[in-house]
């Protein structure tokens, strides 16, 4: 299965509950393989504990699996600490890999 | 078994504008380190960043000349992941759209650097492992 590598590059405030739906949506087709939802700049911001990361929470309960960018988070002084446990900071060789197993990707 | 792929990126943010194409630079920079092929494909604005003529200034507002300000611009990174690709014995093949360039003015581009069109882009899409369109907002 090749699966989904999800690219989110904004903040919940510049509108991104289409492509979460689009994750949900992709999770729950367990023969397209499994969903990765990559946040990186301002899409890391939601990560931290807040009233939009319940919509990330959300999802990984939906089996997305949420990764941040480390860089992204040390250039807006987001420690790992502040972090939702249903997100894992990552360097950017995760994103890197997945597209070379041959996710199909998606940036928003 | 080779474990070299072939990427494909296409690029449509101006320079000095977005993270994006910070981003996009960095992937394919991990992509040549690693050892794979890329191809890129700079589409409207994005044609700008390899623009040859880039130059670096100063900070009158902070008191720093050009030196001290060490102002990046993205026509050395171009070079330098030509550079690495050579290094690393990977094809990085950076593909310029001609219509964008020449609405632009930015003809002069870096040494490594081609022209072609978004068919270019469509041939790479269809020798790549795996293609990533990072689109403009």
């Amino acid at each position: 299965m090749r699966g989904y590598l999800l690219i989110e590059s904004r903040d919940s405030f510049e509108g991104t509950s289409h492509f979460f739906d689009l994750a949900r949506s992709l999770a729950h087709e367990a023969k397209e393989g499994p969903v990765t939802l990559f946040l990186v700049e301002n899409g890391v911001l939601p990560a931290r504990r807040c009233y939009a990361s319940e919509q990330l929470a959300a999802l990984a309960k939906d089996g997305v699996e949420i990764l941040a960018d480390e860089f992204s988070l040390r250039e807006r002084a987001i420690g790992r600490e502040r972090l939702i446990p249903e997100v894992k900071a990552v360097a950017l060789d995760a994103a890197l890999d997945l597209l070379v197993e041959g996710r199909k990707a998606l940036w928003h | 078994m080779s474990t070299k792929k072939h990427l494909a990126f296409l690029l449509m943010d101006a320079p000095y504008e977005q993270a994006r194409t910070t981003t996009g630079l960095r992937l394919i920079d991990l992509a040549l380190k690693k050892g794979h092929d890329v191809t890129v494909f700079c589409y409207e604005g994005a044609v700008a960043l390899a623009f040859a003529k880039q130059a670096p200034h100063a900070n009158a507002v902070h008191g720093r000349d050009v030196e001290q300000e060490d102002h990046p611009n993205p026509k050395d990174w171009i070079a330098a992941l030509v550079k690495l690709a050579a290094e690393k014995g990977s094809k990085l093949t950076w593909i310029q759209c001609g219509l964008c360039v020449d609405e632009r003015g930015v003809g002069e581009a870096v040494q490594g650097t081609v022209r072609g069109s978004p068919a270019d882009f469509l041939k790479a899409v269809e020798t790549a492992d795996n293609t990533l369109v990072i689109p403009t907002q």
